[in-house]
Order: structure tokens, then C-alpha cells, then sequence
């Protein structure tokens, strides 16, 4: 019978049929952080319980460290050591593979993951992080979990799991330039809502998504949380192959050859049924910014915010005056030239070696406008090397922004370091929800190069119109 | 996990949609690494006039006699979205909080509520609105009882028969611990695993 990209892992990761439309599925990899990695592993030790095959296991420190240069266990957000410290003691008494702050492998677990080869095609993978869709980019069936639910996959191996809906996003067309990936999440998020695709787990096909690089897939299936999904996939192809090849923990020599050979069948069949299709249409596409407070509350670059009038569901509408008296801003007025207080460039979303070249392009000569606080956090300790060998730290330090260590960092407010009240910040995360980078601070989600115009104009604005200027 | 059978009290009408996890419990409210001490910091960013000072904000619905008093939510679309944490879970139960009655729920905080007992029930619009109205009339007197055996809500003299998955209802209602539970498998996981990884042995 045909199957689905999805249906395939699935199966073949399924141990028993538990009744009812349980299954048994067999879990690959676990990866932890220290945010809600540590609870996980102190409840294990609490009730006694080991963990069934640490070697399966990978923990990280991101979340709430500092990003400051020079940075240690000590954290600005009161009790972040607890955490920190909290984890290594745990990573080292239960043997798991961990990568401390000193570690060249440290970083946000969605970025150090496919970096290393942790994240493989084919294979099941979980994490207590609502981010871990990210992985689908490369074929992995990987979703974000609770840190209960990951205490089960840690003790068996194992979670129990009700096959999720499937949903087909085909996108066609070529991207036009300066338009990437997260205008094309942006712009699906928008149309169809931030519960889009509840109860779905989604593929994306199409020649749009073929076109894209392998980082930019990474980006697109970020943000299918942000969609409601269970988890965002993409075939792997060509391009995932040789992204993988020759990373840390991928399958070497032979076994590679083999590895390949398998990772070839994992595609959709042409017969495969999904419950849901959708179909864009990308080559005329805009980039995206969000006006909101929910990441649906989004609109190309050009166009005016909504009039209330021209939303029928009244929560809808209810929920629109909200978030724009949140934002300060008022309905049918233009995103384009508002002026911004911060930029950020990081998060899981928009922080690899891609992203940053891309923002460094836009930033070469170029100064941040005055008053405009920009700060870069690297996705990871590689990332931050790799960017310096090629001397983009210089691009970056040099135009006026922060160059920082590697971690989550301002994507979340966790007590320590955050943006101010009222302030508006461009950024390249994934969440613009009230009050979450800072009390008050009004954010506005969108690409690396749409971040980095922004900050030299000191108002929303696209790498182009910064070139009509000059 | 203790079993939960039957919930009954005053539910609280909130109705905003897209109420995501950073809400209910915002990052720095996170202090520990526990799954207690979470009650004081739900929802602080709405909660209190003055987070810091942690003034009550009297425009705030669980601030107000007497849902202050609340055991049920009665929720708006997409309620629980956003970031994994679990703490919303912990956060809201400790408080209080015993069942969220919405129209669709985040679906990894929906999976939080089942594993620590706070019963999470889908219902329709129409049937939220029904509670809700209800509610309103007299929230003191007009409470709300949930019973997980016969999957029935009643109030006043009417009833509303929810859906629930079985196997999450036998969790709930047995109080169960899922890894003893799994545990028992080991042997169809042992022997599931060496075919596994005998066929991709790059895992």
C-alpha cells in the first residue's frame, strides 16, 4: 500500500498495537537542554529509574545561559546555575553524551543537532522542546515532547503515541531574491492560522522546498509548531545526503553507503493519501513581517495591517485590538517604517552559518542607526567559529552590533537579560508573543536580511529599499 | 499520577484564544528545578498590577471572588500553544486548576495535562458557550461537575457528553504510572530493538 514520508518511519518504528489507536513506538534519539531536560532526569533519579541507553541520549546547555563573552555557569537570570549545574551532574552520573559550555559542540540543541549528524533521516527523535520539529527538515520524525513524556522515552526507549492526521504543503514556484524561508512560514502561518494544522503532522513537497537549501529547510520546519503541527517534514534528498556527510555522529564508510540506500526510499509514494493539501504558489511572494502577538498576525512587507472590519470572527477581531494596543500600533497602518529601538539576529529559527552570511551581506559597510541596540547570537559554538574564520564577526562588530557566545539567548525572557518596556524589536525568532523578550517589549518576527536592513534604517524595512536609497 | 474520576466547582470564563504557554507561565517565573513552587508565578504577567511587587491586578479573572476559588478553566481555541514546558501543567494545578474545558488545546500541553492528571475536555463551541453562559449567571452557585467515568459534564438540571480517548481515560481514572506500565513490554522492546538496529546499525 502506498505510504507517506511520514507513514514510512512510523511503521517502521512501530513496536505494538497498544488498542484503541495506541501505539508502541520505538524512540532513537533523546536530546536534552537544561531548561526542562534537568526536571526530566531528576525525576528519573528521584524514583530510581535508569535511563534504558544513555549512548541514545545527547544533552546540551542553551536556554538560560548567559551569551555575554566570557560567560560561566553564573547567569544573570537569578537561579540559571541551578539549572546549568542541575544537568552536568546528571549528563555525567547517568553517562549520556553531553556537550558543557566549553564543549566546541555547545549550542541551541536544534542548531548543534543537525550540525553534528544527532539528527539523522529516518529515525524517531524527541526533545522536552516544542522546537524540535526543526529536525523534520532532514527526514527525521522528531517532535517536541513534556519533560514527563521524556522521562517515559528515557526509561524504555519507547512513547506511546496515536498516529497524527497527515497534511500535504505543496509549494511551487521559484522564490523571488531576498524572500526565504521564513517568509514562506510566515506567509503560510498567516493565511491558514496558528492552528492550521492542528492535529497534523506535515509534509512539505514541492519544487520551492527542493530549491531550498538545507538551513532553510531547517527554518521553514522550525516554525510548523507555530502552524499547530505535531512536526514539519521534508523528503531528504541529494542535498540532505551531502549535508550530512562526514558530521560527527553521521554513519561513516559503508555504513554511510547503506545508510543512503535506505535514506533514498524515504519519500512519499505517489499514491499516498494525506487528509489535508495545500497548495502555495511562492514566486510572488513578499517578505514577511508580524504586526502581532501571535506569529498568524503576520503580513508582507508592503501591505497595511488588517481592519478589524475585514475580520468576521469576533474573538478574532477581540483578539486583534488586543495585540494591537499591545504593539502600539493601529489597524490599517503601514509595518513599513516603524521605527525599531532593537534588533536580534539568533533563536533555533534564523541562527546558522546561512543566516548570518545572509545579514552580513546587508551589513558589509553599513552602520546600525543610532539608538537601534542589534545584538547576533550564533546558534552554536560552530556557528560562532565558523562566522569568524570567515570574518563575518567583523561584518557584524564592525556595523554595530553585539557579537555574543552561542545560545537561545533574547528569544525568551527568562529574568535575565531582556529587551525593554515598549520597546520594538526586529527579530529573527519565533514567537512574538506579549511580554516573551522582554516585559512589554513588542516583537516583530521576520528574516535575517529583513533583521539586518531594519537595523541600519532603524525602521522595518527590506534589504532593497535600503538599496533605492543609496 | 492520583486517579481522577470526578471534578466539581467553579469554572472561570477565559475565553482569549491563542493563550500560549509563556502566558501561563512566563520563563522567569521558572526558578527551580522542581515541579513545585509554581503556583505564585501563573499567568504574573496578567495576574498582578505589579509583577515584582506581585500586586494584584483586580481586572483579572481568577483575581475576582469568586473565581479566585476556580477549579475549572473554560478556555478559548488553540489554549495552551506555544513552548513545552511542562510547568504550565504544574503551574496551573497547583494553583487550583483540575480541568480545562476548551474548543482545541496546544497539543504537546495537551499531552502535559493527561500525564499529570488535569483533565483536559475538547467541546464544541456551542458547548463552551453553553458552560459559560451558565457560569455567568451565578459563578458562586452555578458550578460545574465533570464526571470521567460516564464522560458527562453536568449543570444547573442539563448535561453535555464529551469524548475522551479510552486509553487516556483508563490513565486518569486507574491513576497509572506509564513507565511501570511500559516497562512490563521490555521484552517485545528488547527484541524489537536488536531487528532495528540490526537493520540500520548506524543508530
Amino acid at each position: 500500500m502506498a505510504q507517506t514520508l511520514f507513514e514510512k518511519i512510523w511503521n517502521q518504528h512501530s513496536i505494538k498495537n497498544l488498542g484503541d489507536g495506541d501505539e508502541l513506538i520505538y524512540i532513537d534519539r533523546i536530546f536534552l537542554h537544561e531548561r526542562t531536560g534537568s526536571i526530566a532526569l531528576k525525576s528519573l533519579e528521584e524514583r530510581n529509574i535508569k535511563i534504558r541507553n544513555p549512548n541514545q541520549v545527547f544533552a546540551t546547555i542553551d536556554h538560560i545561559v548567559d551569551t555575554f563573552p566570557g560567560r560561566d555557569d553564573q547567569t544573570l537570570m537569578p537561579s540559571g546555575s541551578d539549572f546549568i549545574r542541575s544537568l552536568r551532574k546528571s549528563a555525567n552520573k547517568s553517562a549520556i553524551n553531553f556537550f558543557d559550555l566549553d564543549d566546541p559542540k555547545q549550542g541551541i540543541v536544534h542548531v548543534v543537532s543537525p550540525e553534528h549528524g544527532i539528527a539523522l533521516p529516518g529515525m524517531t527523535y524527541i526533545c522536552p522542546d516544542s522546537h524540535t520539529c526543526s529536525l523534520g527538515a532532514l527526514g527525521t520524525l522528531a517532535w517536541g515532547v513534556g519533560s514527563t513524556e521524556c522521562e517515559h522515552a528515557l526509561a524504555t526507549n519507547t512513547l506511546i503515541k496515536k498516529k497524527p492526521k497527515l497534511m500535504r504543503i505543496n509549494i511551487e514556484g521559484k522564490l523571488p531574491t531576498g524572500v526565504t524561508s521564513k517568509d514562506i512560514v510566515l506567509h503560510l502561518i498567516s493565511k491558514f492560522g496558528s492552528n492550521g494544522a492542528k492535529g497534523h503532522a506535515v509534509e512539505f513537497t514541492g519544487s520551492a522546498i527542493t530549491d531550498l537549501e538545507i538551513e532553510s529547510r531547517l527554518t521553514l520546519c522550525n516554525m510548523a509548531v507555530e502552524f499547530g503541527a505535531m512536526t514539519g517534514m521534508i523528503a531528504p534528498d541529494k542535498k540532505t545526503f551531502t549535508y550530512l556527510e562526514g558530521k560527527t555522529f553521521s554513519p561513516k564508510g559503508n555504513d554511510f553507503i547503506a545508510a543512503i540506500e535506505q535514506w533514498q526510499n524515504l519519500k512519499s509514494d505517489r499514491d499516498a493519501k494525506f487528509d489535508k493539501t495545500i497548495n502555495i504558489d511562492c514566486s510572488n511572494l513578499d517578505p514577511y513581517v508580524t504586526w502581532g502577538t501571535s506569529p498568524h498576525q503576520a503580513i508582507p512587507m508592503n501591505k497595511a495591517i488588517p481592519l478589524s472590519g475585514q475580520i468576521n470572527d469576533n474573538t478574532e477581531r477581540k483578539s486583534m485590538f488586543r495585540a494591537l494596543e499591545y504593539m502600539g500600533l493601529g489597524e490599517g497602518e503601514a509595518i513599513k517604517g516603524k521605527p525599531i529601538d532593537a534588533a536580534f539576529i539568533g533563536s533555533c529559527t534564523n541562527s546558522r552559518i546561512s543566516d548570518l552570511r545572509a545579514a552580513a551581506r546587508v551589513l558589509e559597510n553599513q552602520k546600525v542607526a543610532r539608538g537601534v541596540k542589534a545584538i547576533c547570537v550564533p546558534g552554536s559554538s560552530q556557528v560562532k567559529k565558523q562566522a569568524e574564520e570567515e570574518g563575518l564577526d567583523k561584518i557584524f562588530i564592525s556595523a554595530g552590533f553585539a557579537w555574543r557566545e552561542s545560545g537561545c539567548s533574547m528569544c525568551f525572557f527568562a529574568g535575565g537579560e531582556s529587551f525593554g518596556e515598549n520597546e520594538r524589536v526586529i527579530s529573527t525568532t519565533n514567537r512574538n508573543f506579549e511580554n516573551r523578550q522582554g516585559k512589554k517589549t513588542r516583537t516583530h518576527l521576520a528574516s535575517p536580511t529583513t533583521v539586518a536592513a531594519s537595523a541600519i534604517k532603524g525602521e522595518i524595512t527590506t534589504p532593497d529599499q535600503l538599496e533605492q536609497q543609496s | 499520577m492520583n486517579p481522577v474520576k470526578i471534578i466539581s466547582g467553579i469554572a472561570a470564563p477565559f475565553l482569549r484564544i491563542n493563550v500560549d504557554t509563556d502566558a501561563i507561565i512566563p520563563s522567569r517565573e521558572i526558578k527551580a528545578v522542581s515541579k513545585k513552587g509554581l503556583s505564585e508565578g501563573l499567568f504574573s504577567e496578567w495576574r498582578y498590577a505589579s509583577v515584582t511587587e506581585r500586586k494584584p491586578n483586580d481586572d483579572f479573572i481568577l483575581n475576582q471572588d469568586p473565581y479566585n476559588r476556580s477549579s475549572m478553566l473554560l478556555t478559548g481555541d488553540n489554549f495552551g500553544c506555544g513552548s513545552s514546558r511542562e510547568h504550565a501543567v504544574w503551574a496551573l494545578q497547583e494553583w487550583g486548576i483540575k480541568a480545562v474545558i476548551g474548543t482545541t488545546f496546544g497539543s504537546i500541553f495537551y499531552g502535559n495535562c493527561i500525564r499529570n492528571g488535569l483533565l483536559p475536555i475538547k467541546l464544541s463551541s456551542d458547548d463552551v458557550q453553553k458552560l459559560v453562559r451558565f457560569v455567568e449567571e451565578d459563578p458562586e452557585t452555578n458550578q460545574i461537575t465533570i464526571n470521567l467515568e460516564t464522560l458527562k459534564i453536568s449543570y444547573g438540571s442539563s448535561e453535555i457528553i464529551f469524548d475522551f480517548d479510552k486509553n487516556n481515560q483508563i490513565l486518569l481514572l486507574e491513576g497509572l504510572d506509564e513507565i511501570q506500565r511500559t516497562l512490563k513490554l521490555k521484552n517485545e522492546i528488547s527484541s524489537f530493538e536488536e531487528k532495528h538496529l540490526g537493520r540500520n546499525p548506524w543508530l
